[in-house]
């Protein structure tokens, strides 16, 4: 494509992200207020995370877009589809070839490494936001370490729910000093962000602010000494590959209470299927078509569906 | 004795007005002194600039700390002022809504200042803030229950529950009853008497209701278009006011 700038924005723009970004990783976790473009695209579909990204492509990179985990779902393929219009850069679904991975409410199974980067689209980069409406409040609250708010949400949590009920946007506190949301991941995914090998960007187009881990940073989830931080998950295996301690989807597979529980990230999951590990779902069915499944008439939802991810 | 807090020439002006003009005083641990005068007299002016939430122009509030002995609280830095602003102060205001947050539970009102001073072990946190929800006589059962659905008079308990559960040495009061009708006033009065005294508080109440100084303030301080027009012990300014404005405020009191 000649009619864009490589990666659709211009230089000015890219260098003034870049900016914030440089910042950002200084001082990790800190809310860099930068000039968020408008993107093709409406708000809440990651534009932050395509602006970050845009800004740290390089035409030898290779690019990898995740929503919820899965490579194929509309954010994901459009995503990655703008910035193979735009920038020409290789893409992939697979997560260790990957340079750049921009992800949304996901942190990949597999670990990372060093050299990879990976962003993320971030809808409200204020962790305080909910507890204190004052921008200029919350901004004097990070200033000063006044972090004591964070921990009652925490305990209206505990007071209501009897344990932490918090289960997506888990704070979190970096290197000891900020609180840091970390955008809407699983707390399953946590212990991930500490002492990640990749760099790893926030970025949050509505709210005009980008925030960084750089490697090796320690990021530590809040808790009560009573109440410790627990990474919790649906507690099955993967129904396709049999994966036991990945993050899981739950799929309504019928009308009649039929579910399955699956990897959400599909890359992991499919890489395990294709090295011979298989779940319940894929030993126990055979992959023709009866008749009767082929009408729908019994649970076989997750089969079909199994037999489709598997032959595409 | 080293007073708690000593107070020398504050004065605060609002472009051309004033606000409070050359206010000094002396209060000692255990006192409790009441500021009286009319609207507008520069009673909350004086109280905020007092407890850090405006910047006097000029004047010197000396603050005995626990670890420094006395120490100028407007030459401190912003953290050090507000970390003395959950530990050993506390700010009880007129509104109960200004001083909870209304979202939270009666609990976690509470227990916020233990959370903002390093408290992190919930059991302990609740346990103590329900000991204070029955120090202020608000039922134990109510812990989880959010301050919209409490009264005006339980609010105003609640606030003065969340201000003193660190244990402050130094309380400011910006018309504590106002807003409630009197029986329940009586009520909340009486609390904050036992509490007072208790505690062993040093306490600062602004008011423009005598009666409320009258039980509450050992001293009394009377402030008219911003300066301090006549100090004493509370009984002798108010049975035997000098200043005219202080008879002509005695003597509006309304006789049932």
């Amino acid at each position: 494509m000649t009619e864009y700038n490589f990666a659709y924005l211009d230089e000015q723009t890219k260098r003034m992200i870049r900016r914030a970004i440089l910042k950002g990783l200084a001082i990790p976790g800190y809310q860099v207020p930068f000039a968020s473009r408008e993107m093709p695209m409406p708000y809440g579909w990651g534009t932050g995370g395509v602006q970050v990204s845009a800004a740290v492509l390089t035409p030898e990179d290779r690019f990898k877009v995740i929503d919820q985990g899965a490579d194929d779902t509309t954010n994901a393929v459009s995503i990655r589809s703008f910035f193979e219009r735009t920038a020409g850069v290789a893409t992939t679904t697979a997560t260790s070839e990957a340079t750049v991975i921009q992800t949304r409410h996901r942190i990949p199974e597999d670990p990372l490494s060093e050299g990879q980067i990976l962003v993320y689209q971030v809808p409200i980069p204020e962790p305080l936001r909910f507890l204190e409406p004052r921008e200029s409040e919350t901004r004097k609250m990070h200033e000063l370490e006044e972090y004591g708010l964070m921990h009652v949400k925490l305990y209206e949590d505990i007071s209501r729910h009897g344990h932490i009920a918090t289960s997506y946007a888990y704070p979190v506190k970096v290197e000891g000093r900020y609180v840091m949301d970390p955008s809407p991941i699983p707390k399953f995914d946590n212990p991930k962000l500490s002492d990640s090998a990749a760099i790893q960007l926030f970025g949050a187009g509505r709210e005009q602010r980008i925030y960084a881990l750089p490697p090796h940073t320690q990021v530590v989830s809040l808790d009560f000494d009573d109440h410790p931080f627990e990474a919790s998950k649906a507690d099955h295996p993967c129904a396709l590959c049999g994966a036991e301690n990945t993050y899981l989807d739950e799929v309504i597979t019928d009308d009649a209470g039929g579910r399955m529980f699956v990897c959400s990230d599909t890359d992991f999951c499919e890489r395990r299927r294709a090295g011979q590990l298989a779940g319940e779902m894929t030993q126990a069915r055979s992959f023709t078509l009866t008749p009767a499944q082929a009408d729908g008439s019994d649970a076989s939802g997750g089969s079909t569906t199994a037999q489709r991810r598997r032959t595409s | 004795m080293t007073p708690l807090l000593s107070v020398a020439g504050v004065t605060k002006r609002y472009g051309a007005n004033i606000g409070c003009a050359d206010v000094a005083f002396d209060l000692y641990p255990g006192e409790v002194m009441g500021i009286v005068g009319e609207s507008g007299s520069g009673k909350s002016t004086l109280l905020n600039c007092l407890a850090g939430h405006l910047a006097p122009d000029s004047g010197a509030v000396i603050f005995d700390t626990r670890a420094d002995g006395p120490r100028d609280t407007l030459l401190m830095s912003e953290p050090e002022r507000r970390m003395l602003g959950r530990t050993d102060w506390a700010f009880v205001h007129q509104h109960a809504r200004d001083g909870l947050r209304m979202g939270v539970s009666a609990g976690g009102n509470v227990g916020e200042r233990l959370m903002a001073v390093g408290a992190r072990h919930y059991g302990d946190i609740r346990s103590t803030a329900t000991e204070w929800l029955g120090r202020v006589e608000i039922d134990a059962g109510r812990v989880d229950d959010r301050p919209t659905t409490f009264s005006g008079g339980m609010q105003q308990r609640l606030q003065i529950a969340r201000n003193l559960v660190t244990g402050p040495r130094l309380v400011y009061m910006d018309e504590p009853t106002g807003g409630l009708d009197v029986s329940v006033q009586a009520r909340l009065l009486d609390l904050m008497r036992g509490l007072v005294r208790d505690m062993g508080l040093s306490a600062i109440i602004v008011t423009h209701d005598l009666a409320v100084v009258r039980l509450l303030a050992d001293r009394l301080m009377v402030m008219k278009d911003g300066h301090v027009v006549e100090t004493g012990l509370t009984d002798q300014v108010l049975d035997d006011p000098q200043h005219s404005y202080s008879q002509l405020l005695v003597s509006s009191v309304l006789q049932v």
